[in-house]
Parts: C-alpha cells; sequence; structure tokens
C-alpha cells in the first residue's frame, strides 16, 4: 500500500498503478479517452491531465497526464486544479473541432463515453468557426457500422484488434488531422473479436450493426444478467429486449472469466431468438411438420399424459444446450436409467473423460483470466479460435505477460502499455500449438505442428517421456517431433504457470488424457501448473457431470423395443449421430414428444411438439467448461405458450402422474430438489445473490430508470398501463419500478452510474479498477480438486485408427461462424460462415481448388467442392464440422477420395 | 581559427574519396580509439570535451552514452543510430557535412559506436538528400573494403555493420523515438518516455542516438583531445558550431565557427548583411521551431545558455532573417502550416490544435480575422506546452508564435482592423 | 506481380533488419522507382512479400509523404513551400509554375509529364526559391530558369 494526496487529502491504495487508475478506483471523475484498464496506458489523448505538486510547499505544479504517472508514495495531486480544468476542457474542444454533433442520430447517443466526458469538462461552446473534416467510410460486413466522422482518434480501435486482439486488418491510415481507422479497403473485419470494437471505441465510429437493423436506445432496453449460449467458456453478457424481440448482446465483466470482452459469435449468435424458425405453440404432428396442427396447452398436456403411460417405455434424451435445471426436470421424468445425455459419441467419451481430469485432480481447470498469466502453454489438439474464441484471445495476451516479467528488469510497469510492447516486440510467448490443421493462432505461437490426432497423442506422450523418461515410456516418434517434444518438455519444466489446453475439438479422448498428465506431473513438481479444458456447449460439462447413458443406448432401447416413447430436450439427433441411425431410431418410436425453441430435423419428425423457452426468456444454470455453475436471467417474459424446458417437464410429469414435480413452481424448488440428488451441484443452490436494498418485491429492475414508452407501448392493444408480467425466478422484475442503484454483482442488469452512461461505468462496480467486481465475481465453481499425491497417469492408448494405402483419415474441422447451431440463425453470422468443403493439402488433392470430389464413408458417399489447405498433415483431410449441408459423422473416420472422373460415373 | 569539421570541405563541394581523406589525418581518430582506449575511456574524454548535442537539445553527447548499459549480460545487439533526418525549416548544416566529407561522419560513427558496444549502426538519412545519400553510399563502401566496417576493425575485435537507410518523408521522424519506430518499419509516432532509447531503444534494445554533426565532432576529440575542443569555443559549450543564414541577408550560406560566436559577427561578417533597401526586423536563431528575436537581440552570442537567457533556443544554429517587407503574421501561418501538417496525429493538442491555429493564422493573412482569434491564438501558446503534449513537436511550433505575439501584437491587430494583409503589396 | 528484380531488392533491404515488415517503407520505395507509384494491387504483392498485411502496409504508407498512393506524371516536381524559401519568393514560384503546366498541387499535366506537389524544406535554405525534380534539386529560381529546367524533360 502506498499513500497519495489529491487535493491535499491522504488516500491509502495498492501499489503499482497509475494515478487515473488509482483516482477511478478511489471514485473521482477523471476524464480519459485513450486508457483501458485492458489495454493500459499510452498518453496519446491527453485528456486525463492532472497538477502534479512535487512536495506540500510546492504550489506551482506541473501538468502531468494521470495514466502515464505512476502513483507513487508521497505523491500529491490536483484533479480541481483551475489549469488542469482548463487543460482537460481544452482537449475537448480540440477533439470537438471535427466531431459532427450527430447525436441524436447516433447509435452511440447515450451511451457515449465522449458524450459523458465532454459533459464532466463542461465543455458546451464551440469556438473554432471552420470547415469540418469529413471522412468516408468503409463497409466492414456484417457485424460492425462504420461512421469515421465521429472519430476522435483515440486509437483504442487500433489497440484493441491489432494489439490485443491479434488482428491485421484494421490500422490508424495517414496522419497529422487525417488520421483514418479502417482498413486496406472496404471488407468483413476478419478478427473473431471485432464486435468488441463496439465498447472500445468511446464514441459511434464502431457501432453494432446487427442493433441497427432494430435499434434501440440503451436505456430503452431492458436487460438482465446472462450467459452465453454460443460456446462452452460461459461468458458474461447482458442481452437487450424491447417489444419482445432481442436488440442486442453486450459484454458483461466478469474478471476470471470473460474480462471486458466478447467473440463475435456471442455477441451476434442471438437472432435465433427472433427467428421465424422459433417454435411458438405446441403442435401435434403425424410425423411431419406439412401437417402439424396447433394446439391449446390443455390438449397438448393431455396428448402427452397419453404418450407417457406407461412410465417403464419411456425414454429421455438431454441436451448441452439446455439449462441444468432443465436437463434435470427430465432426468426426473423418465428416470435416471433412462436418461440420455444427448451427446455425440466422441462428445460423450472425450466429456466423460475430462470430467474425471477434474475431479480427480490434483490440478484445478484454469480460469481463462488463469489462461492469460500462463508463462508457457501447450495447446494439444484443439484449435481454440474456433471451438472457445475467448481462450484463444486470453492465450494471445501471454505475450504481455511475458513482456511484463521482462518488464521488472527495465523497470517499466505494467500498466506502460508502449514501453510493454516495444521490449517485448521481437519475443514469441512459450505457446506451442499442436493441432490437426493451421489455426488462426499460429501467428501467435513459438512453434506450431500440424499432424493427425493420433500423431498429437504421441506428441503429447513424447513430451510426457521429455519430462521425465522414468515415469513415461518413450513412444515411438520421429527425430522432428523428439526434438520438438524435448523443447516443448523444457519451456513447461521452466515455467512458474504452465498451461495445458485440450478439448473435444479432435474427438479424442487420449488428447485430453495426454495433457492431463502433463499438467498432473508438473503441478506435483511444484509449478501452477493449470489444465483448461475445451468443451463444445454451454451445458456440456454440466450435462456431462449429470451421467446419463449414451446415445447408441438410446437407438437400442428403441430398436429392441424396450422403450417406445422418447422425449427429446432442446436437441437436433441430427447433429449428435449418423443420420440412418436418427432415423430409425425416430421412425421406430411410437410417441416423439420434442421440447425446443427451434425446429429442426429432429423436431420435424416429433408427434408433440412444445415451445421451449430460449435462454433469453427463461432463468437458469449452465456449467462452463472450467466447471463454473453461472446463472443467466431471462431477459424478457415468455409470450403466449412458451415455456422454461424444465416448466413443461414439470407440467409433463404433473399431466403423467408423478408426484415429485407439483412442488417445483418455482426454479428454487426445482434447484432445491437438484441439490439434495446430486451433491456434485451443492453450489447451485446458492447462485441467486440477495438485493442488498429492499425493493418493491424483493426484486430488482430489468427496465432502466429513464425506460420511455411504457405507457404507450401497447397502446395498440390497450390504453391501460399493462401489469409487468410476474417473474417467479429471478430476483428480476420486468418493470423500471424499485432500487436503481448498485446491485449485487451477479444482478447487473446495465452498467450505468451518475455521470457516466456508457460501460466506462463500469469503474464504479469494480472493487479495484480491472479488478473483480464489488461483492465478489459471480457464480460458483463447482470443483476444486483435492490436493492429493496419488496420481494414477493416464497409459498411452494402444488402438489407432489408421488410414490404408489409399484412403485418408477425415477429420472435423471447426468453424466459429458455421458449427455452431444457434448463431447460424444470424444473417451476419451465417454470411461469416463457409460453403461446404472438404479439405486436403495440395500435395493430396485429386483435383483442383474448388472442384468436386466424392467421398466414400463406410459404403456411404458425398460430395463436396474441395478447398485446398496447405499445411494439412499427409493424408489427412478436413471436413468442417456441424456446418448445415455437411452430415453428421462419427470423426475421425478413414474414407476413401475419389476426384472427378468417378464422380461422373 | 580552426574549423575541423569543414576543413576538408571543397568550395565545390565534391567531397573527398578514403584515400584524401586519409591523406588529411582521417580515421586516425578510429585507430587510436580501437587501439589505444577502451570504450569507457573513449566516452570519458567525449564527456571531457563538453561536446553537446547539435541536433536542437544541446544534451551532454558523453553523458547520454553512458547511460547505454554495458558488460556482457546486456541485451543484444546493441544499436547506434544517427539522425541525419535534417527537416526542421531553413536547416541545411547536416547536408553540408555530408555532402563534403562523408568519411568524417563514418569515422565518427565508428567511434561513437565502439563506445557504447553497438553492433548495428544505421543513418537515417531524409528523403531528399539525394547527393549525400550517394556519396554516404560510396564512403560506406570505401570504407567496408578497407575494413573499417565489418568484423575485426582494425585487429581489436569490434565489428560493427553499418547501413544507410532512406526515411520517406516527415518532419516527425527527425524525433529520436519516432525515428526509432519509423526505422522499425512502423508509423513514426514517437514513444514515451521512460523507457529511454539508452536503455530501450530500436527492437527494444539498448541504442544510442545522435546527429550528424555532433558524431562529426567524435574523430576530432579523440584525435586532439578535450582541452584542444573546449579551446575552440568561446563559451564553455565545446567545440566550433556550424552556423547558417537564409532568408533575405547579401550572402545567404552556413560557416562554421566558434560556439558562442554573436548573432551579429554571423549575419554582418559572414552573411554580408540586409539586401539593399531591407532592414532586419525578426529572425528565428535555430530553425523553424525556436522563438523570435529581434535587432535588439543581436549581440547575443549564439550558444546553448546565451540563447536561453534571452528567451530562445540555439536549435540548429541556421537562422532565419525576416525583413522588414516579409509579413509577419504570413510567416507564422506558413510555419504553423508546416508544423500541422507534419504532426504524426498521435496526440489531441498537436493533432488538433495546430490545425486549428493554422485555419486562425490563414484567415487573418486572408483578412478574415476576428478580434477573438488573437486570444485564441495566445490561450494555445500557454496550453500546448512540454509534458502537455506527447513530444517537443507542437512545443516547438509554439515558439515563433509565442514570441511573435509578444514583440508584433499590432501586426495581427492590423490584418484583424484592415481586413487584409498589409503587407501584400509591399 | 513484382518483378524478379524487384523482389530480389526487396529480400536485400529486408536482410538489413531483424523481421521482414521492418522493410516495408524501403520495399514500397523500390517498387515506387520502377512503376512510380504504389497501386493497391502492388501494395498488396509486397506485403504479401514481406509476410504482413495489406493493411498494414498501407498504414505505413499513407503515413509517410514520399510514397504516392496515387498515379503520378513521368516526373514528380517538389516545391519547397517552407519558411525560407516562402521569404524568398516561393508565392510568385508556384502561380507560375501552375500557370506553365496548366494545373493545380496534385495534379498531372495532361500529357503525362508533370505532377506538381508542395513539399517541405529541402534542406537548401541559402539558395531559396528551390524545387526538386525528381531526384535533381534546383536552386535560386526565378521564372526563366523554370523554363528552361522544364524544357529538358521529355
Ligand atoms: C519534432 C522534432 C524534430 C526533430 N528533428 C531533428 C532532426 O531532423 N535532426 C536531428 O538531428 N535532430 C532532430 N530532433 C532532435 C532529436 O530528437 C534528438 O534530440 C537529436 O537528434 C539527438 O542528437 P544529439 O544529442 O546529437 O543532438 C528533432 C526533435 C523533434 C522534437
Ligand atoms: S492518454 Fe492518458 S492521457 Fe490520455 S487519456 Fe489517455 S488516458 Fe489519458
Ligand atoms: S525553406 Fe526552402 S529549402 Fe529551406
Amino acid at each position: 500500500m502506498v499513500t497519495i494526496y489529491i487535493e491535499g487529502k491522504a488516500y491509502k491504495i495498492k501499489q503499482g498503478q497509475n494515478l487515473l487508475q488509482a483516482c477511478l478506483g478511489l471514485g473521482f471523475d477523471l476524464p480519459y479517452f485513450c486508457w483501458h484498464p485492458a489495454l493500459g496506458s499510452v498518453g496519446a489523448c491527453r485528456q486525463c491531465a492532472v497538477k502534479r505538486f512535487k512536495d506540500e510547499n510546492d504550489t506551482r505544479g506541473e501538468i502531468v497526464m494521470a495514466c502515464m504517472t505512476p502513483a507513487d508514495d508521497g505523491t500529491r495531486i490536483s484533479i480541481n486544479d483551475p489549469e488542469a480544468v482548463q487543460f482537460r476542457a481544452s482537449v475537448i474542444e480540440w477533439l470537438m473541432i471535427n466531431h459532427p454533433h450527430d447525436c441524436p442520430v447516433c447509435d452511440e447517443g447515450g451511451e457515449c463515453h465522449l458524450q459523458d466526458m465532454t459533459v464532466m469538462t463542461g465543455h458546451n461552446y464551440r469556438h473554432s468557426r471552420f470547415p469540418k473534416r469529413t471522412h468516408r467510410n468503409q463497409d466492414l460486413g456484417p457485424f460492425i457500422n462504420h461512421e469515421m466522422n465521429r472519430c476522435i482518434q483515440c486509437y483504442r480501435c487500433v489497440r484493441f484488434y491489432r494489439d490485443y486482439a491479434g488482428g491485421s486488418d484494421l490500422n490508424a491510415l495517414a496522419s497529422h488531422d487525417h488520421v483514418y481507422f479502417g482498413r486496406f479497403q472496404s471488407g468483413p473485419l476478419e478478427s473473431e473479436f471485432s464486435g468488441n470494437l463496439v465498447e472500445i471505441c468511446p464514441t459511434g465510429v464502431f457501432t453494432d450493426k446487427s442493433l441497427k437493423s432494430h435499434f434501440t436506445r440503451k436505456w430503452d432496453l431492458q436487460t438482465a444478467p446472462s450467459v452465453c449460449v454460443h460456446c462452452g467458456l460461459g461468458c458474461n453478457t447482458i442481452p437487450g429486449e424491447r417489444y419482445d424481440e432481442l436488440r442486442r448482446i453486450r459484454n458483461r465483466y466478469h474478471h476470471q472469466v470473460n474480462g471486458y470482452f466478447l467473440c463475435d459469435r456471442g455477441r451476434y449468435g442471438y437472432e435465433f431468438v427472433n427467428s421465424t424458425q422459433r417454435i411458438r405453440h405446441p403442435l401435434r404432428q403425424a410425423g411431419s411438420r406439412e401437417e402439424a396442427k396447433l394446439m391449446m396447452e390443455t390438449e397438448a398436456l393431455e396428448l402427452a399424459a397419453a404418450m407417457l403411460a406407461d412410465p417403464g417405455k419411456v425414454i429421455g434424451i438431454g441436451s448441452p444446450r439446455a439449462f441444468l435445471e432443465s436437463n434435470f426436470a427430465l432426468r426426473a421424468l423418465v428416470g435416471p436409467e433412462r436418461f440420455h445425455a444427448g451427446l455425440s459419441d466422441s462428445d460423450f467419451k472425450c466429456l466423460g473423460t475430462g470430467c474425471n481430469i477434474l475431479q480427480r485432480g490434483p490440478v484445478p481447470a484454469a480460469t481463462l483470466q488463469g489462461v492469460a498469466l500462463a508463462d508457457a502453454a501447450f495447446v494439444l489438439g484443439e484449435d481454440v479460435t474456433q471451438t472457445a474464441p475467448l481462450m484463444a484471445l486470453n492465450l494471445r495476451q501471454m505475450r504481455y505477460g511475458k513482456s511484463v516479467r521482462i518488464v521488472s528488469d527495465f523497470q517499466v510497469p505494467e500498466w506502460h502499455d508502449a514501453g510493454v510492447r516495444e521490449i517485448g516486440q521481437l519475443q514469441s510467448p512459450a505457446l506451442f500449438n499442436a493441432t490437426p490443421y493451421p489455426t488462426r493462432l499460429d501467428d501467435e505461437a513459438m512453434r506450431t505442428v500440424y499432424a493427425a490426432p493420433h500423431d498429437l497423442v504421441r506428441l503429447g506422450f513424447a513430451v510426457l517421456a521429455a519430462l521425465d523418461a522414468s515415469v513415461f515410456p518413450m513412444p515411438d516418434v520421429n527425430d522432428a517431433m523428439q526434438a520438438l517434444a524435448n523443447e516443448i518438455a523444457q519451456a513447461l519444466l521452466k515455467a512458474e504457470r504452465p498451461l495445458l489446453v485440450a478439448g473435444t475439438g479432435c474427438g479424442n479422448p487420449a488428447l485430453i488424457e495426454a495433457a492431463a498428465n502433463m499438467a498432473w506431473y508438473l503441478g506435483r513438481k511444484g509449478s501452477a501448473a493449470a489444465f483448461a479444458l475445451c468443451v463444445p456447449e454451454c451445458n456440456s460439462l454440466g450435462l456431462r457431470l449429470m451421467g446419463g447413458l449414451d446415445l447408441n443406448s438410446a437407438f437400442q432401447a428403441i430398436d429392441e423395443g424396450r422403450a417406445d416413447t422418447v422425449v427429446i430436450l432442446e436437441n437436433d439427433l441430427y447433429r449428435r449421430a449418423d443420420a440412418q441411425a436418427v432415423d430409425a431410431m425416430l421412425q421406430k418410436a411410437r410417441n416423439i414428444i420434442v421440447i425446443d425453441h427451434q425446429q429442426t430435423a429432429t423436431s420435424e419428425k416429433a408427434h408433440l411438439v412444445l415451445p421451449a423457452a430460449t435462454f433469453a426468456e427463461a432463468t437458469g444454470t449452465l456449467i462452463n467448461n472450467e466447471g463454473r455453475a453461472q446463472r443467466g436471467y431471462a431477459v424478457m417474459p415468455p409470450k403466449g405458450a412458451v415455456r422454461a424446458g424444465w416448466r413443461w417437464l414439470q407440467m409433463l410429469m404433473k399431466a403423467a402422474g408423478h408426484a415429485g414435480a407439483s412442488s417445483w413452481l418455482r426454479l428454487e424448488n426445482l434447484t432445491a430438489d437438484l441439490v439434495k440428488d446430486m451433491p456434485v451441484f451443492q453450489p447451485v443452490a446458492g447462485l441467486d445473490p440477495k438485493p442488498a436494498m429492499p425493493t418493491p418485491g424483493g426484486k430488482l429492475p430489468r427496465q432502466s430508470h429513464r425506460y420511455t414508452g411504457r405507457t404507450a407501448m401497447h397502446a395498440d392493444i390497450d390504453v391501460s398501463e399493462p401489469k409487468p408480467p410476474a417473474d417467479e425466478d429471478a430476483p428480476l422484475a420486468f418493470s423500471m419500478e424499485g432500487y436503481d442503484g448498485r446491485p449485487p454483482a451477479g444482478l447487473i442488469s446495465r452498467v450505468w452510474a451518475p455521470g457516466w452512461n456508457s460501460e466506462q461505468s463500469l469503474n464504479k462496480f469494480q472493487s479495484e479498477i480491472g479488478g473483480p467486481l464489488r461483492g465478489g465475481d459471480p457464480g460458483r465453481r463447482l470443483i476444486e480438486p483435492p490436493a492429493s499425491d496419488d496420481i494414477r497417469y493416464f497409459a498411452m492408448p494402444e488402438q489407432e485408427i489408421l488410414p490404408g494405402a489409399d484412403e485418408y483419415l477425415l477429420v472435423p474441422i471447426h468453424h466459429i461462424f458455421g458449427s455452431e447451431e444457434l448463431s447460424m440463425a444470424s444473417p451476419g453470422v451465417a454470411r461469416q460462415a463457409p460453403q461446404p468443403y472438404l479439405a486436403l493439402r495440395p500435395e493430396d488433392a485429386p483435383v483442383g481448388d474448388g472442384e468436386q470430389v466424392r467421398l466414400l464413408v463406410s459404403g456411404k458417399s458425398l460430395v463436396l467442392p474441395l478447398k485446398l489447405l496447405p499445411g494439412m498433415p499427409e493424408r489427412t483431410a478436413g471436413l468442417p464440422d456441424g456446418l448445415p449441408g455437411v452430415p453428421k459423422m462419427v470423426l475421425p473416420a478413414v474414407v476413401k477420395i475419389l476426384g472427378k472422373g468417378s464422380i461422373e460415373k | 581559427m580552426e574549423k575541423p569539421l569543414t576543413q576538408n570541405i571543397r568550395p565545390d563541394g565534391t567531397p573527398l574519396n578514403l584515400a584524401e581523406y586519409e591523406k588529411a589525418g582521417g580515421y586516425q581518430g578510429l585507430r587510436k580509439a580501437l587501439t589505444q582506449l577502451s570504450p569507457g575511456e573513449v566516452t570519458q574524454l567525449v564527456l571531457e570535451s563538453n561536446l553537446r548535442g547539435r541536433g536542437g537539445a544541446g544534451f551532454p553527447t558523453g553523458r547520454k552514452w553512458s547511460f547505454v548499459p554495458m558488460g556482457d549480460d546486456v541485451p543484444q545487439p546493441k544499436y547506434l543510430v544517427i539522425n541525419a533526418d535534417e527537416m526542421e525549416p531553413a536547416t541545411f548544416k547536416d547536408r553540408l557535412l555530408m555532402e563534403g566529407d562523408p568519411h568524417q561522419l563514418i569515422e565518427g560513427i565508428i567511434i561513437a559506436a565502439y563506445a557504447v558496444q553497438a553492433g548495428i549502426a544505421y543513418i537515417f538519412l531524409r528523403r531528399a538528400y539525394v547527393t549525400a545519400r550517394q556519396r554516404l553510399k560510396q564512403a560506406i563502401e570505401e570504407a567496408c573494403a578497407k575494413g573499417y566496417l565489418g568484423r575485426n576493425i582494425l585487429g581489436s575485435g569490434f565489428n560493427l555493420e553499418l547501413y544507410l537507410h532512406m526515411s520517406a518523408g516527415r518532419y516527425i521522424c527527425g524525433e529520436e523515438t519516432a525515428l526509432l519506430n519509423a526505422l522499425e518499419g512502423k508509423r513514426a509516432i514517437p514513444r514515451s518516455k521512460p523507457p529511454f532509447p539508452p536503455v530501450v531503444g530500436l527492437w527494444g534494445k539498448p541504442t544510442a542516438f545522435n546527429n550528424v554533426e555532433t558524431i562529426c565532432n567524435v574523430p576530432h576529440i579523440i584525435r586532439h583531445g578535450p582541452v584542444w575542443f573546449k579551446d575552440l569555443s568561446r563559451v564553455p559549450d565545446g567545440g566550433t558550431k556550424i552556423y547558417g543564414a537564409s532568408g533575405k541577408v547579401r550572402r545567404p550560406g552556413a560557416w562554421e565557427l566558434p560556439m558562442g560566436v554573436t548573432i551579429r559577427e554571423i549575419l554582418e561578417e559572414h552573411a554580408g548583411g540586409m539586401q539593399d533597401g531591407l532592414t532586419l526586423r525578426a529572425l528565428l536563431p535555430g530553425g523553424a521551431s525556436t522563438d523570435m528575436l529581434t535587432a535588439e537581440n543581436l549581440d547575443i552570442p549564439m550558444d546553448f545558455n546565451s540563447m536561453q537567457e534571452a528567451g530562445s533556443r540555439l536549435g540548429t544554429g541556421t537562422i532565419v532573417v525576416i525583413d522588414d517587407r516579409t509579413c509577419i503574421v504570413g510567416l507564422l501561418a506558413n510555419l504553423m502550416q508546416f508544423f500541422a501538417q507534419e504532426s504524426c496525429g498521435w496526440c489531441t493538442p498537436c493533432r488538433e490544435g495546430l490545425a486549428w491555429l493554422t485555419k486562425i493564422l490563414n484567415a487573418m493573412e486572408q483578412g478574415r480575422g476576428k478580434p477573438e482569434d488573437i486570444d485564441h491564438l495566445r490561450l494555445h501558446t500557454r496550453l500546448i506546452t512540454l509534458g502537455r503534449t506527447f513530444c517537443a513537436l507542437a512545443p516547438g511550433a509554439m515558439e515563433p508564435l509565442q514570441s511573435a505575439l509578444m514583440y508584433f501584437e499590432d501586426d495581427f491587430k492590423r490584418h484583424i482592423h484592415e481586413k487584409s494583409c498589409p503587407w501584400r503589396d509591399l | 506481380m513484382l518483378s524478379e528484380q524487384e523482389k530480389k531488392e526487396i529480400e536485400v533491404v529486408a536482410g538489413h533488419y531483424p523481421i521482414k515488415r521492418a522493410a516495408g517503407i524501403e520495399a514500397l520505395k523500390i517498387v515506387q522507382k520502377h512503376r512510380g507509384w504504389i497501386s493497391d494491387e502492388v501494395l498488396s504483392h509486397v506485403a504479401d512479400a514481406l509476410e504482413m498485411s495489406p493493411t498494414d502496409l498501407d498504414a505505413v504508407a499513407t503515413f509517410y509523404n514520399f510514397i504516392f498512393r496515387r498515379p503520378v506524371g513521368r516526373h514528380v516536381i517538389l516545391v519547397c513551400n517552407s519558411v525560407s524559401c516562402w521569404i524568398m519568393g516561393y508565392d510568385t514560384i508556384v502561380s507560375y509554375l501552375k500557370d506553365r503546366l496548366g494545373i493545380g498541387f496534385g495534379e498531372t499535366t495532361g500529357d503525362g509529364r508533370f505532377t506538381l506537389l508542395p513539399n517541405v524544406c529541402l534542406g537548401a535554405c541559402d539558395r531559396a526559391p528551390v524545387m526538386m525534380i525528381d531526384d535533381q534539386l534546383y536552386v535560386n529560381l526565378d521564372a526563366e530558369k523554370i523554363d528552361k529546367i522544364l524544357g529538358s524533360y521529355d
């Protein structure tokens, strides 16, 4: 702790900060633009000027930039000094010389940092009488709108996009007062993290294009704390709703998970909520959607009761994209012995291994924050950018961490962004990326290697042998692989915080086992080793922790006649298993009940379809890849017959005469039973924070205190203002009434503070700038592994699938845009997704780029255009995973690939 | 009067080749440094000579070198960068040295690199200096061939690679940290200090950094010693200085004179006084970014300290003479246009402030000035000062403006009241 | 596409720096020497050769003023517009040039012979006013001299 003096008063603060951080942390309002807690200081905008005095006798003082000045012990400053005040007002005046003052038509209006800072400095009269500079805008693709005239040249966009996120297609162009932030030519931004520009830009240059299509001001959005459903990392989000439509997603700060950022899949994937493919009513179908009949809820429940009449013949198939509570309710309906997880075969196996490893320990699952702090990392088999995007963003920060350590030798503080980057600029972080094909993280890695999954397993075990030959036998590898293994082992041994990353991406559990072996070994040697598991979906880990049987056994149960009725929860089975197997089951089953929010190939074949709520309309719990239970709250009430999945299941249970379910009127009743039944989920019981302030009904408002049109928005239906819908499940109300001060960390529906309308008001919600939220970060980890010395290492598997002489090994290729089901309903995401293809290295290609090839997989055939992918391993072919138009296959698999001539035949 | 820097420069400006330079005593300083002195001793001699940087800021050269970390465990390679950008308007002294005696610079570079143990040196040369480039290139080739550059120079075990890097234009490249970014192939944005280049410089490695004229002094200091060097000067700052004059004097040019000669001596004895019918009204003593002085200041010695006491700076030591038929407001509009256009665009006061001032000055010059414009000009000179901007470019731009407002406020007022430039048709 | 000669020259300068991309400006100058200016297409090729993105290369190309991102004439006239030349009659020289060539700053003559550009101090202030055509400096300019100089270019 050090003492600094502001306006002559002493304050104790944490050491190692700059004055801007210190002032903001103490609650002072000091304006700034170029500084950002995640990006550090560069001193470009000159907005944060304060007066610094040498000692108590110094009355003259000098103007310094707070963001560039260390808050050393004894520092004396004044924020209110007239000269400092005047200089700050002048900086705003300069910035506004060319600003168009188009707030009324600007999407940023009402949450604009520039507006806030202009008001804060008191600048309100333009002295310049000269014409303004204007720029031409670029088309930056479906996600980001560009309006350069509003730019104040704070350089944050390029510092985030390039320095932080590793993008290379956005930069500062030209010089002096012509500086322009854009691309070489118009075109979609290439970074997976481009959407963060919307929040990084302090004014309206980069705004959310998806919001623009149904624009609403921040204060008119109904918002609630939520959790992203588009991958397994569980980034915290704030979705916004107006007129029953979801209009945008924003970051919700979580110190240990996503920090300040989201990926573009998470930010723009929300439009499935508004999709015309939504199921909105109970439907009775005779096996196809064409003959679907709308039903009343009571009719539907009667029909369901009849279908469920023989409990011994009913099986349930759960879902990794459904809330924990919904899966639990299904498990309760059908009984644990008839509950199937609804995962693909390889996910089922890989996740089983992953859960086992996390629970056995002794190495903890890495948080995303921990990933950024690693000083050596080995990614084994996972294309992290595509399967766990924010983890890739955090791996990119390893470079910074390494520089920080170098920096201690040069006396450059950690927040001095430019200095840190200059020192570290020619070094690569000790990041080793071993994947089945070239990935977007390769540019950041010290070494990359592309190999077939089974060869990656060997590499993993070769590293183990290089770590300690007395514990791990050396597998059979070539000299190059051996040398690489030695290098990786050396880097891991040297590191204080080594990180091992593996996941379900290759479908090979041995990769996860090899990574766990390394983490365990290093952890036992005394380093703070961590293990990061990449999982595909938002509740993959929660579902797998629940146990349940695999999908094949469900197919068997129907096939063998042990069951004749299947209840499918929020799951398209055609994305999980071979179409033939799914067809066979759906044909044979007498009763198929599907509870989902989207029409899918599976729902089409159901006999009864029940409309489920999306994450935006229901409250529930998701377990992320590190085993963190997080609660997402409904942003808007479900309309009509739409219900949370678990509510439908509760009603089905009641209709079918199950006793237990009658008490599940609220989410908390259900979670109480959940944790009783499965102790691993114990922390879920305490997830709802309690508001500190007494509020009407004990609830916090989802609408801001500036919410407009409440009495007019439904006037076409009824002129009297409707009673706000009740919400039994959340400590939040669909209303603007109530306490709008600082909520507990887990219930932050929006960030706002007096004078701070932009997301920069987050400073007021953190216990230290860039640190945890006040009151502690929300969510709870389910698994903290026991510190045990008794480690049973995994052995290298014997079996390998190897292609024969004229065959190829087919592996999945993941796409951030395309591989995930729900986000593809967003037109922008669909536009960024690739067309189906088959990837081969040029040396192996039977035909040219773009020409058709036919693949033969276990007797079936498929025709796709060829994509040449230099770097693909020899005799390995890649197939985009989950992409519409590409059928689900069990991968890796051995295939034959035929060229043009044989297709014509 | 000894003129070590220009003694070899021929009236027609053709350069000495290696043999001629050696015959004139060239490379003896290098020989001495490499064979008789340790790197530390070289730095010590330069320190004792009171050589101050000729790039404009006047920082003691020996001190600067002593900040470069020495020893086996410091980051490698270390660099030496020579600032040959010379883009300060009205400055043309480094050009004279590079075109007239390129080997002198190269010898200085090798000695300086030896002093800080730099393995790689770059000359950062402005694009417009085509002749200097050809001559330096030629001289570097000769020096390489002779073994003055490359590996194991003169059997001392010292290695040096020297590269000539041509700038692509922009005044800001002359600012040392912006120059480092330019050399790294980046946008020439200055860097914030600390960290300072001697510790964290080019590619994050320790980097010594000097102006051409500064370095050209080094061989002579090594050869003749610091006492001799100090004696060349009339003031405590050692050595001679290349002074220059441009504008409507009889004989514009550049001359090597003892440090500390008076302005009058330069203008009257060397530049031949004003052209017929003109009187001197003001002058910029050391380039565009120095405060104006007037006819009353002519007897001030042109050295770092005296100029500072007079309220200006020695800068580059090349004087712009402003006669009574030249409009001060027009001249400032020209200067401000230069600084605004050459702003790198990084920090707000410079990027936006200078552009605004340019518009105000141009409006005044065209008879569209408003009475409050003078307040805006004056306010900016108080707002834009060292420390408030990211680098010294914008504060430098304020120097001529603030002095003009002090000495010639009436000129500004007349432009506004008469709604046109009173000097237009003189 | 870049010519073999261009590629070779770029390779040589790239070797002067620890990473290739540092030679961005040098490489552009090499190509500009051969082609007069840098088109988008050429810029992309140079970026490829230096293993950097075209946007990153354009960020430096547009920062510096000797990289021409628009077509120029066979000869580029750079007229010094800085303070000493301004004192010594820059205005007259420029109006004369503009009249003679029939173009303004930033423009190219109809016959593609000359592009006229203003330029900051050319470092020949003792011989002001001055201009540079391509790599040749011309000093102590007046109308008569300008006529003769222009006449010597094809
Ligand atoms: C905007 C600006 C432009 C500069 N231009 C030059 C220049 O063209 N040549 C030069 O030698 N120094 C220039 N300098 C000064 C250098 O930053 C630096 O102080 C000097 O080159 C150091 O060398 P010295 O110690 O030998 O004087 C400039 C400084 C600023 C702020
Ligand atoms: S540079 Fe600093 S000085 Fe400017 S605001 Fe940015 S934060 Fe501050
Ligand atoms: S002012 Fe023109 S050459 Fe210097």
